[in-house]
């Protein structure tokens, strides 16, 4: 099983290879409450660590996406634009939102584990 | 200035709701199912609001105040049938929108339901106009909820016999628990639906049995959705001192009667905009794709000029799709006009629509 980790924006990432996948947290989403509009990076575009990469909508506010690692997008999640509901239904699974070729991988190494993040996430919305 | 509570408060924390300030009262967002279910489930079942930071006040007079309140509103109520209600609003000289309202005639005199961020200063104005020569209560002792929605007249009915019975936009006084309750057939969801004055002490007890009966409560997140879907003004947003009722597009509330003499304040600039046109109104947006287009987001025409302004904007569930009302210049205001609206630096496509986004179905099983 390949390694998930966490960023403080709420992003998770899972690193196969040199490619990693990113969506967002189940926490993420029960904060944003409905989501009903997604939209990504276009393929072939470069990000920059901590750049911006998308953005997703909930009934209420719109909020930025960010990816915790830069590289080279290869394949965006069309599902989530056609049906942004099932990024609520299962954010961390079906509903990724983009895969990039990572240039460092050293950029991992700041982001946080399960642990790390569950606790993170818990201390900064009390 | 501290932040108030509603007599409810307890009732939203025992069904996990999210709270917001607004207008200076903890209110509930949403419940625990979200804004999107809640606001299906008002137009498929029956949803309640807790409305009770608006304003609810009463002038208690006769004859003479009808005569004064005309001098105010732009309404014929000399002719208001009792426990029928209007929808207007407080103008300034200019016709500027200070409140949009709804005026009811009872017994006494009139009952008037402001908008939350508004009945202070409403209540300041009116009693400077009317110098003081009537009692006005804006009273705090009771609560207001809406109950909205296709089983709502049944649900309510169960518990209060008799409101069916009501027709829309009129109220009457009921009994609940042996306290005096005065319900009116109205709303702001687009549904069928009551809206309840109750006393502070009883409405939460009212809200358990409406709650047993099946109808859910439902936060100011889908009722939001709801009234944009219904093309309905939301005080701050679409109007504001800024804007007249027919720049709002709501001619349709002004008496004629009352234009043909014109003697309520703003008279003068309303006779104007009737007879010259407007420059800018408002309108119905629908965006092409999904993007969402909220307030604030600038409306440009084909040849890329900055035509107007979204004033609300968001996800309409029962559309499935974005919706948004705004104010573009006079000459884009028609049905079908293709527009832009500049969303995170892009032009998004959309066209001019007419209001409401979502027409109430009236085609229901046989076995409900």
């Amino acid at each position: 099983m390949s390694e998930v980790k966490y960023s403080k924006e709420h992003e998770w990432i899972r690193l196969e290879g040199d490619i990693a996948t990113i969506g967002i947290t189940q926490h993420a989403t029960e904060l944003l409450g409905d989501i009903v509009f997604a939209e990504l990076p276009e393929k072939g575009s470069k990000l920059e660590k901590d750049g911006t990469a998308g953005v997703v909508e909930s009934t209420k506010a719109a909020s930025d996406v960010y990816t915790p690692v830069g590289g080279e997008v290869v394949e965006t999640n069309p599902s989530i634009v056609d049906n942004p509901s099932i990024i609520n239904q299962d954010p961390e699974n079906i509903a990724w939102f983009f895969k990039l070729r990572i240039k460092d991988k050293s950029e991992m190494d700041s982001l946080m584990s399960k642990d790390e993040y569950d606790k993170f996430a818990k201390e900064t919305t009390t | 200035m501290e932040t108030k509570k509603t007599s409810l408060y307890q009732l939203h924390q025992d069904y996990n709701a999210k709270f917001v300030e607004f207008a200076g009262y903890q209110m509930p967002i949403q419940y625990s199912e979200g804004i999107v279910e809640e606001h299906k489930f008002t137009r498929n079942h029956s949803g309640i609001f807790d409305v009770s930071h608006m304003g609810q006040l009463f002038i208690y007079g006769g004859d003479e105040l009808i005569r004064d309140l005309e001098k105010i509103f732009p309404l014929d109520l000399k002719n208001l049938k009792l426990n029928h209600s209007k929808y207007s609003f407080l103008m300034d000289k200019d016709a500027g929108i200070q409140d949009d309202l709804i005026i009811t005639k009872i017994n006494e005199g009139f009952l008037i339901i402001l908008n939350a961020a508004c009945k202070d200063n409403d209540f300041k104005i009116l009693k400077e106009l009317l110098k003081e020569k009537y009692k006005m209560v804006l009273d705090e002792n009771r609560s207001l909820i809406a109950i909205q929605g296709p089983k709502s007249s049944q649900i309510l009915n169960d518990v209060i016999d008799g409101v069916k019975d009501l027709n829309f936009m009129s109220g009457n006084w009921f009994l609940f628990d042996n306290q005096k309750v005065y319900i009116t057939r109205s709303g702001y969801t687009g549904e069928d639906g009551f809206e309840i004055s109750i006393s502070n002490n009883f409405v939460s007890k009212l809200t358990r049995e409406l709650i047993d009966k099946g109808s859910k409560l439902v936060g100011l997140g889908a009722r939001d959705t709801l009234r944009l879907e219904a093309g309905l003004c939301l005080y701050g947003n679409d109007l504001d001192k800024e804007k007249t009722p027919v720049e709002a597009n709501l001619k349709w509330a002004i008496s004629k009667e009352r234009i043909s003499k014109g003697d309520f304040i703003g008279s003068d600039i309303i006779i104007k905009q009737l007879n010259n046109g407007v420059t800018k109104i408002r309108v119905g947006i629908k965006p092409e794709g999904r993007v969402i287009a909220r307030e604030k987001t600038k409306i440009f025409n084909q040849s890329d000029a900055h035509i107007g302004e979204i004033t609300s904007g968001t996800f309409g569930p029962s559309v499935n799709g974005p919706v948004a009302m705004g104010y573009v210049e006079n000459e884009f205001s028609k049905k079908n006009t293709k527009v832009f609206l500049e969303v995170r630096g892009k032009k998004h496509a959309a066209s001019i629509c007419s209001l409401p986004f979502y027409k109430k179905s009236y085609v229901k099983g046989s076995n409900e």
